[in-house]
């Protein structure tokens, strides 16, 4: 039997008191696809940023290949033939393919030996591998699958036979994420050996020959793909039984509340975000927006929650909703019964260096509540927070601690528990679960559930399909800062609705995956489609 | 996890930089051939040695107290006024206005006019780089020190041409009259049969920068204001997500900050001994406020202690030039050593520091 490619032995790394990777050991046979499942914080980035050189490991070793391999650097790391595709591209965005992929890796002072030499390679990296990418496209025209692709050729181009993917699908539609897929089983094929980090239990098992689960720093284990399923993998990550679906009844829809008629922006740059959206949303329904993330979701809550202008209709329970005037800001929105869990909660949601108990009044600091005379009601505040925090088991259940020493799921539960308890008419959700683990996306889809059956109307917005699947009661899904079209959970599929949020309607006929990642490209450019 | 403890950052960084100032302010010392340890026991004694010196001393901090509040508000709001220097000059503007051209019965009501005045003055001097800031985006940095100069030009036209009486040959006001004098803490003890702080101009005002400093403390922790300061300061982004508006916290936390560095006007013109409105009166508080600011971690608290520090360093360096042989401008680098490593090279104490408690207490955890 062949030495393992890849082995991790007993390997350690704290950050200050917080112990990151406990003891980790972890064998990577060559020729596999090699799964990293685990919650936000699990540890998995930062023990492939210590395979990867960013990071050095307080104990343990590290064997590539059966040799005992010091990685000081990722110099280091691409000498042993590791190659590192980033959550977060690292490309630059004014170059051609070309210059990125030589980038870093030229072989003298002159730029054009290289150069020539690169295309050479490509050209047969590309036969090899099925990974068409056209060498002189500028990075910022091309797509987000095909700047993944150039990620790729990096790591390839610089002789990689180890390839490790962090979060590879996060940015993609699901077509793309099934091409992407389709790339790493021929590099399989092909004699290299992938590991995959995700938190996505079904790409575990599309793909994946092993699967290593880590919790809180330890590795949990690690078994034979086809010999485990995603409840198990859930059971094992979390450390209990979790439901992976959504509890809920059909919904009891009554009034309209939100009634959006027309809606247009445009943004600073003179592109168009919005395009003539309506819609409207019935007291005690979610209706579920879908889309890639950058197709006019965003705009479409700040627009909704009073911090983005725009033009058109927007009407509250029949009343019209200031969209351009003095009445257009956060502050009027909440008085009109508008509460917003906005989708970045660390630039939006709360003040990261505030304490959580300064953030439970953050956007509500006007409520006569919270006053005592000229000055704030600070110990109001705090007892509120207290409540708040004990009621939706906010841990540590620290008001005076500042949000930022929270792990992700709990300050999103601050943030949730701060508009929810409003018991707003409309609550407005962005990417709810977005870095959340998994005990903490039950109780928050939970949450959501119970103020819809109170009767209230909620927009959710999310790139994660499932979630919108699981959640909504009505889906629009959105493209290019259009709305698609609806259609019920009941009745559509994630193919569907893939062919829509990639600008397809007619989602019948057949198409190619070329067609949807130009259909995506150009999107947000402001060029016709 | 925070990354120390809170002791380690509000005393333990100050004390490590102030150690590496004086470090180095003895090899200066050395440098110019004098003993650095008689130089240091000069000063020490220049600055509180005997009650005149330590008057002097309370006086300049006074001084600091106030352009530190100044910085430590804008800095909440993460702007950073620097222009304190000219908000100073048109805030002693707006005081000699007051003194010089209204009678007043008492000096109560003097102090209570001239405060208001100065702080009117300095706010209106720092309005258009507000506006400039929250309208327009123009860096409040760029701004402000362009104002500075602009104020020092106004104040030399004034005090050269408009307000100097016929005959006078400083570039100054004329004193102001008798009943605007404010009384100075040795005034005060004098009331009760004591002595104080000798003919050292340090007066009423005192009391009212500690005053300042409670304002400034209920403003920023205690009041709605405060609180969407903060906000806005920390997180942009965040402000607008609650609805407050950029451009309303941008003016107002930066008028505030222009009205406290005006207010300085009380102490360093209407409160010293022959009150009068002089063409160098800021002296560079407004530039030592920013540094009082920083080593007091734009805490009230901390800028009272850390303006104490500087005005005994500004009193004892005089004191120090005067006595010795040691050119004055010895004194400055000294002065600029100590606001250069707790103001600017802050972060380089802060880090190393940092990263030893997180080792040790990483350690202590694995134990």
């Amino acid at each position: 039997m062949n030495a393992p490619a890849i082995e991790l032995k007993g390997i350690s790394k704290a950050f200050g008191p917080v112990q990151a990777n406990k003891d980790i050991s972890i064998s990577v046979m060559p020729g596999t696809i090699h799964g990293i499942i685990g919650e936000n914080g699990a540890g998995k980035s930062t023990l492939m940023s210590i395979l990867y050189g960013f990071y050095k490991a307080d104990a343990g070793e590290i064997y590539v290949g059966g040799n005992r391999t010091d990685i000081p650097d990722s110099q280091a790391a691409i000498a042993a033939g590791i190659g590192m595709v980033f959550q977060h591209f690292k490309l630059v965005q004014n170059f051609s393919v070309l210059e990125n992929v030589v980038l870093g890796a030229e072989d003298g002072a002159m730029l054009k030996p290289s150069l020539a030499k690169a295309r050479k390679q490509l050209k047969s990296l590309a036969e090899e591998y099925e990974l068409n990418v056209d060498p002189d496209a500028i990075i910022q025209d091309i797509g987000v699958g095909m700047q993944q692709r150039v990620e790729i050729l990096k790591a390839l181009y610089r002789e990689a036979d180890i390839l490790i993917l962090d979060e590879p699908t996060g940015v993609l539609t699901p077509a793309e994420a099934d091409q992407l897929f389709r790339i790493l089983r021929r590099l399989k094929q092909e004699g290299k050996t992938i590991i995959l980090i995700t938190h996505k239990l079904r790409e575990i098992m599309d793909i994946t020959d092993t699967v290593s689960v880590m919790r809180r720093g330890e590795m949990v284990g690690s078994v034979k793909t086809v010999d485990t399923n995603p409840a198990d993998l859930a059971e094992r990550m979390v450390g209990r039984k979790v439901l992976l679906r959504v509890d809920k009844t059909p919904a009891q829809p009554k009034d309209t509340v939100l009634e959006v008629r027309g809606l247009n922006v445009t943004d600073a740059q003179g592109v168009h975000r919005l395009k003539d959206v309506s819609f409207n949303i019935r007291a005690g329904e979610i209706l579920g927006i879908a889309g890639v993330s950058g197709n006019g979701q965003s705009e479409l809550l700040e627009v909704l929650g009073g911090y983005e202008k725009a033009t058109g209709e927007i009407l509250l329970n029949g009343e019209a909703i200031d969209l351009t005037g003095a009445h257009s800001d956060g502050q009027s929105r909440r008085n009109r019964g508008i509460a917003h869990v906005p989708e970045d909660r660390q630039h939006e949601g709360l003040i990261m260096e505030f304490s959580a108990w300064e953030n439970t009044a953050f956007g509500y600091h006007h409520d006569a509540r919270y006053q005592k005379g000229a000055l704030m009601d600070n110990k109001a505040i705090l007892a509120d927070a207290q409540e708040k925090m004990d009621r939706f088991d906010v841990r540590p259940p620290n008001p005076m601690l500042a949000a930022k020493n929270f792990s992700g799921g709990n300050q999103q539960k601050i943030v949730v528990a701060r508009e929810i308890e409003r018991d707003p008419d409309l609550l407005l959700v962005g990417q709810p679960t977005r870095g959340v683990d998994i005990g903490a996306i039950e109780f928050i889809h939970q949450q959501i559930v119970a103020l819809r059956d109170k009767g209230k109307a909620i927009l959710l917005v999310s790139v994660e399909l499932d979630e919108i699947m699981g959640l909504s009661d009505r889906i629009a899904v959105m493209f290019d800062g259009q709305i698609m079209g609806e259609r019920l959970p009941s009745e559509t599929d994630e193919t569907e609705l893939g062919l829509l949020m990639a600008g397809v309607t007619d989602t019948d006929a057949p198409h190619s995956v070329k067609e949807i990642e130009d259909n995506l490209a150009h999107a947000g450019t402001g060029e016709k489609v | 996890m925070e990354k120390m403890p809170k002791w380690a950052d509000v005393i333990l960084v100050p004390v490590v930089s102030l150690l590496l100032a004086a470090i180095i302010s003895v090899i200066v010392f050395w440098s110019v051939g004098q003993n650095p340890w008689e130089a240091i026991k000069l000063m020490a004694f220049g600055a509180v040695g005997t009650s005149d010196f330590l008057g002097y001393t309370l006086f300049y901090a006074t001084n600091f107290i106030f352009t530190g509040l100044a910085v430590a508000v804008a800095f909440h709001a993460s702007l950073f006024n620097i222009g304190g220097e000219g908000q100073v000059l048109v805030g002693g503007l707006g005081a000699a206005i007051v003194c010089l051209f209204i009678p007043w019965p008492h000096w109560t009501l003097a102090l209570l006019a001239g405060g208001a005045a100065a702080a009117v003055f300095g706010a209106l001097w720092v309005t258009i780089p507000a506006y400039l800031q929250a309208r327009r985006g123009s860096h409040i940095v760029i701004t402000t020190i362009m104002f500075n100069f602009m104020a020092s030009g106004l104040l030399v036209y004034m005090l050269s041409d408009a307000l100097r009486p016929a005959g006078q040959m400083q570039t100054a006001t004329a004193i102001f009259p008798e009943a605007t004098h404010l009384p100075s803490l040795n005034d005060i003890a004098g009331l009760f049969g004591s002595e104080l702080f000798g003919r050292s101009p340090v007066n009423i005002s005192i009391f009212i920068a500690l005053l300042a400093c409670v304002g400034v403390w209920l403003l920023i922790w205690h009041t709605r204001l405060g609180y969407q300061i903060r906000a806005f300061g920390q997180s942009e982004s965040a402000a607008k997500y609650a609805g407050i508006s950029a451009v309303n916290i941008t003016m107002i936390a930066l008028l505030i900050s222009g009205a406290l560095a005006g207010m300085m006007a009380v102490n360093n013109t209407m409160g010293i001994n022959t009150p009068q409105l002089v063409d160098n009166a800021a002296g560079g508080a407004g530039f030592i406020g920013i540094a009082v600011a920083l080593m007091g971690r734009n805490h009230p608290v901390g800028i009272i202690i850390a303006a104490l520090l500087f005005g005994a360093l500004y009193q004892g360096g005089a004191e120090l030039s005067a006595a010795t042989s040691i050119p004055v401008q010895i004194v400055v680098v000294i002065q600029a050593l100590v606001i250069m490593f707790t103001g600017a090279l802050d972060q380089m104490v802060r880090s190393p520091i940092e990263g030893l408690f997180m080792r040790f207490s990483s350690k202590a955890v694995k134990e």
